[in-house]
């Protein structure tokens, strides 16, 4: 049973890449919502020339595979800009890009699924069409995503181990880094899973309250 | 405020869709504390002039005037104008997200300014007003049609319109919700509201209106107080109207 002592003496090492790949998450989800809902936005209520360069973005950040994005902006794009960054904020940088293109999707969709009637009304009090879609639209479109949303949770957490590539010090590099440390492979392969499998059942317990707690009757599927 | 007490002035409006003439040229005056009800075929563009007047759709041609001020090239003071603008619709628009209170109180707040404790007390008077204060915590999808109606109807109060427009408030009710919503704009009327009502309730327009508008093909075909319209010959093609409305009743 060596495996278990080496697990065991070798796992506050692990620990720290647990929080290495849940700050990389959380700033992506954020850094997601952060560009992915005004993008969403703006595919649906922009002029034609803002509607194209989103398209754009769009179309560049979904048809990339993670490695190359990472590569390009960790070799190329940010040393270009004549920028020092850590690998750490490469990842987050670009795990957020992406999942902004993806969830700008999601949003978009959640918006045009509002009725038309909505925006009227709002507009009919004497709302301008961005109070409008401050105050009547997003709360609406918000919730109508998140079930759609909270698929990115996974997405990005299991997407975020090939930050390893460039050496970012998460949870899959760290494995990486015991195994060729104790020469103990399948076990240690097992451990992290584990700790994946984990975190994902665990974020998205959270998500699924979040849900919960901002549901109101008339939203949803089996609503009121 | 003009001095024969003229509130709103619509002027030779005009609209198309594409190359379907939906208004051709409608004009009217509409005095302060009037109801005037816009009765006829669907189809004549009742709803569009109503909208054309709060410029929900923008007309081709021609203007409106709300208190001497012009509200078509407005520029962004259209916002302005739409607050003295009230407007209830046939879905009811409420915001689905939004309690019934809620609904009555956000235009206050984000528009007006309003601080949200005056604001909520506002609100719900305005929703004792319309008989809906027992449901001021209740989202839209928990209400029956004839109360989210009058919760949309609080909601036009709240912002102390010159004028509300109705496009046909009752439309989507059964007669019971019906006459819970007439009740509540009879009343209104009788207040000295100025409304604007597309309907296809006779009995509402026979009996409120101080003016009816028989609106055809875009036209205002033929006016008068309901009295006139239903005594004078001259109003053959709006009696006719009406009259098919009694032969469905008879039944």
């Amino acid at each position: 049973m060596d495996f278990l002592i080496v697990i065991i003496e070798w796992f506050p090492y692990l620990i720290g890449g647990i929080f290495a790949t849940l700050g990389l998450v959380g700033s992506a989800l954020i850094l997601g919502v952060i560009f992915g809902l005004p993008m969403a936005v703006g595919q649906v209520y922009g002029k034609r020339s803002i509607r194209f360069i989103i398209g754009i973005y769009v179309w560049f950040f979904r048809g990339l595979p993670v490695l190359v994005l990472l590569f390009l902006f960790y070799f190329g794009i940010f040393p270009g800009l004549g920028m020092d960054v850590p690998a750490f904020f490469v990842g987050a940088t670009v795990l957020g890009l992406r999942g902004a293109a993806y969830q700008s999707q999601i949003f978009r969709g959640a918006i045009q699924s509002v009725s038309e009637g909505q925006m009227i009304a709002a507009r009919s009090v004497g709302m301008t069409k961005l109070q409008s879609i401050r105050n009547v639209i997003l709360p609406q479109a918000v919730r109508v995503a998140l079930p759609g949303w909270s698929n990115e949770y996974p997405n990005i957490l299991t997407d975020s181990a090939i930050c390893y590539a460039i050496g970012v010090m998460e949870l899959m590099t760290r494995t990486s880094q015991i195994v060729s440390q104790t020469y103990i492979t399948m076990p240690i392969y097992l451990v992290c899973a584990g700790i994946f499998i984990l975190l994902n059942y665990g974020g998205m317990r959270v998500l699924h309250m979040i849900e919960k707690k901002i549901k109101i009757p008339g939203f949803g599927t089996g609503a009121a | 405020m003009e001095n024969n007490g003229t509130i709103l002035r619509v002027e030779n409006i005009h609209k198309s869709f594409g190359d379907l003439e939906v208004l051709k040229g409608v004009t009217f005056d509409v005095t302060k504390g009037e109801t005037i009800c816009f009765i006829g075929p669907s189809g004549t563009g009742k709803s569009t002039l109503l909208r054309c007047i709060n410029l929900l759709t923008q007309p081709d041609q021609g203007s409106v005037w709300l208190g001497g001020e012009e509200v078509t090239n407005s520029g962004k003071k259209i916002n302005h104008f739409r607050q003295r603008i009230g407007m209830v619709f046939q879905n009811f628009f409420l915001f689905d997200h939004l309690t019934a209170i809620r609904n009555v109180e956000i235009a206050l707040i984000k528009v007006r300014g309003m601080n949200p404790k005056d604001a909520r007390e506002k609100a719900l008077e305005e929703l004792r007003q319309v008989g809906m204060e027992e449901w001021a915590e209740h989202y839209p999808a928990e209400l029956s049609g004839g109360q989210a109606q009058r919760v949309s109807i609080a909601r036009a109060l709240a912002m102390d319109p010159d004028v509300i427009l109705f496009d046909e408030p009752t439309s989507a009710l059964d007669p019971e919700l019906t006459r819970e919503v007439l009740e509540v704009m009879k009343k209104l009327a009788l207040a000295g509201m100025t409304m604007l009502v597309v309907t296809h309730e006779m009995g509402f327009a026979c009996s409120v209106a101080n003016r009816i508008m028989f609106m055809e093909h875009g036209e205002i075909k033929e006016q008068g107080s309901p009295e006139e319209l239903m005594s004078d010959t001259k109003f053959e093609r709006c009696k006719n109207f009406i009259g098919q409305f009694d032969q469905t009743n008879g039944d």
